[in-house]
């Protein structure tokens, strides 16, 4: 008989269903080959895309439009706002992205800051609010930061997406306290997004308890991206089949198996 | 610190950092080359990704108020000049955007008369709907100036001080308002403040000891980093070329201490954009693509017109400043002067051919102007 979690439940983000925990950003590729190949080897469904990377003026600019490598019908495309650095550009951005076609699904990145990429948690929140009532279905890339992340569900966020460290930084799973609270308390899947480096770090945040991972740059600056993208795949499935098994609870000094105590039963 | 005479900072406005220190202690101290190579190439992918963005520069006049020993377009050189017009600027655009490129830098020479600023807002409108992201190299301008230009359309502002020794500054720029070192300094600030999203600073190499330059320049972009916190900052080390007018470096920099500043550059500062231009020669542009490079440019013309040969019909000669016609015969062909001579002289197309060969992928466009309208 097969073990029962080897057949891991799908998830659901919004109104829609997948069965794939990795979400995959698409820039940093060596080659747009290099980049097709880790798509297929990482069995991701959802993958991220840049809006500047994007031909927006509706003339499917071959020079410049990403669009083109990815096909629509084996992936949602989910459209990133990186490089906005206020709630009124993600909006005009996202609006702009649903007349280029895409669809109304969006990874909200608010990062005035260029260097570190860090998240503008106001912008953010202002952005969702007014995206969601738009009728976008939107997945914030925030810091790990419970309270906003509750805020954001509030607002009608599909889900939240705390960095594990900051974007490219290979570091893993830096702010896990924050994201343990988060994934404690939140009713909408937690995705931790950026900072993770290694195979290990995305099992590492899938046995917390995180629904999913989204990873880029480690897959993409690897000599072989399409190899790793294989690996984080096996990370994430091996991951979650710990959580879901139940992993047993850590302890600082070694349990007795006989108990101490047990004089006083007898 | 060591291995840079003097104090590289004095009569900078600028405090010292970590970064700077950093900097300091890769290009001076004992670190094998090879071994900062493999750091600044660890670096450069993991901040940057298998990816080199291209860019053009389009000259939209060579004329220039300002006499500076080491330019081709200054004022004393007896050289062929011209103002594309702004129907001519958008031809030369269509060109490039032909090419490939979808990132654009607008260059001039220092002219109020020739090239005043509405001139320059005026060529930004006429291309910022072939190219999702255009830059201006020109001289520095007033806060409102700069605005004027964003408002136009740019997000990127490239001014190089040249020189941060205000000795050799001032030996260099002889007459005109480039004279102003401080008034230069400023500018990246003032364009930070205009609204400008990329800000390229710089030093050409050549016009006074090299290591106290670029520690300098080093300072220079910490302190941008600070200020501009909002903004992406570029930087850029020419190397003089021949140009014009004869001038020789006073310094020379070796290959080898230019590609240790590109790595110590790209460890100190691990998010900074790296620009090279064609002023390179091939075999060096093409060692540099993977240690910490992240922007080119490439089948680069340096003259107004150069792509196209528009604006030919309206080439004059300049006497000291004075406008002089061209003799009879003197026609036949010429192309107005350029600033300094391409050392590389590839195709966008023949450039990403060796990009991909290296395993980097060429990217055109990574801006798009819906952000900022």
């Amino acid at each position: 008989m097969t073990s029962q979690v080897a057949t891991q439940k799908g998830w659901r983000i919004g109104d829609r269903d997948f069965h794939s925990r990795l979400l995959l950003g698409t820039g940093k590729f060596p080659s747009v080959g290099a980049m097709q190949a880790a798509l297929e080897a990482s069995g991701a469904e959802i993958v991220t895309v840049a809006l500047r990377r994007v031909d927006l003026t509706g003339r499917k600019d071959p020079q410049a439009d990403m669009l083109k490598e990815i096909d629509p019908a084996k992936y949602l495309v989910l459209a990133n706002t990186s490089g906005a650095m206020s709630a009124e550009e993600a909006v005009r951005l996202a609006r702009l992205a649903v007349a280029a076609g895409l669809p109304k699904w969006i990874k909200l990145e608010i990062h005035p800051d260029p260097r570190y990429l860090l998240p503008d948690p106001i912008e953010t929140l202002k952005a969702t609010e007014i995206l969601v009532k738009e009728g976008f279905t939107i997945l914030p890339y925030i810091q790990a930061d419970p309270v906003l992340a509750k805020r954001l569900e509030e607002v009608g966020a599909a889900t939240v997406m705390p960095l594990g460290a900051p974007i490219g930084s290979n570091r893993g799973v830096e702010t896990r306290a924050m994201i343990e609270i988060m994934i404690e308390q939140s009713q909408v899947p937690v995705i931790v997004d950026a900072g993770l480096g290694a195979p290990s770090h995305a099992a590492e945040a899938m046995e917390m308890g995180a629904d999913g991972v989204l990873v880029n740059t480690a897959i993409a600056v690897a000599e072989d991206p399409a190899a790793m993208a294989r690996a984080f795949r096996l990370g994430v499935e091996a991951g979650r089949m710990g959580y879901e098994a139940g992993l047993g609870p850590t302890q600082r000094t070694a349990m007795a198996t006989s108990p101490l105590t047990g004089f006083l039963d007898e | 610190m060591s291995g840079v005479p003097g104090d590289p900072l004095e009569g900078l406005p600028f405090a010292r950092s970590r970064a700077v220190e950093t900097f300091a202690e890769l290009m001076f101290g004992p670190k094998r080359l090879e071994d900062l190579a493999k750091q600044a190439r660890g670096e450069t992918r993991k901040n940057f990704g298998r990816t080199m963005r291209l860019f053009a520069p389009l000259y939209l006049s060579n004329e220039c108020v300002n006499s500076c020993q080491y330019c081709g377009f200054s004022k004393e050189n007896p050289i062929r000049r011209v103002t594309l017009t702004p129907d001519e600027v958008e031809s030369e655009a269509k060109y490039l955007a032909e090419q490939g490129f979808r990132n654009l830098l607008l260059v001039s020479g220092e002219h109020p008369r020739e090239v005043p600023v509405s001139y320059l807002a005026q060529a930004v409108k006429r291309t910022v709907g072939l190219f999702p992201s255009v830059a201006i190299e020109v001289a520095p301008l007033a806060t409102a100036e700069y605005r004027e230009i964003v408002a136009a359309g740019a997000e990127g502002l490239v001014l190089y001080q040249e020189s941060y020794d205000r000795a050799a500054y001032a030996e260099m720029h002889v007459s005109g308002p480039k004279r102003n070192f401080d008034e230069r300094l400023g500018g990246p600030e003032r364009g930070y403040a205009a609204g400008f999203r990329r800000i390229g600073l710089g030093v050409l190499v050549g016009l006074a000891d090299w290591r106290r330059e670029l520690v300098a320049l080093a300072a220079h972009v910490s302190h941008m980093m600070k200020v501009g916190w909002r903004s992406q900052i570029t930087l850029a080390l020419p190397r003089l070329r021949p140009a014009a007018g004869g001038f020789q470096p006073r310094v020379a920099m070796s290959d080898r201490d230019f590609v240790r500043a590109i790595c110590a550059f790209r460890i100190a500062f691990p998010q900074a954009g790296i620009v090279l231009s064609t002023r390179e020669p091939a075999k060096l542009r093409d060692g540099l693509m993977e240690l910490g490079v992240t922007m080119m440019s490439a089948g680069s013309e340096t003259d107004p017109g150069g792509y196209t040969g528009v604006g030919k019909g309206r080439l004059h000669r300049t006497v000291r400043g004075r406008e002089v016609a061209l003799e009879a015969g003197e026609w036949e062909g010429a192309e107005a002067t350029e600033q300094f001579e391409v050392s590389d002289g590839r195709s966008a197309e023949e450039l990403s051919t060796v990009l991909r060969s290296r395993g980097l992928d060429p990217v055109w466009k990574d801006w798009d102007r819906a952000f900022a309208e």
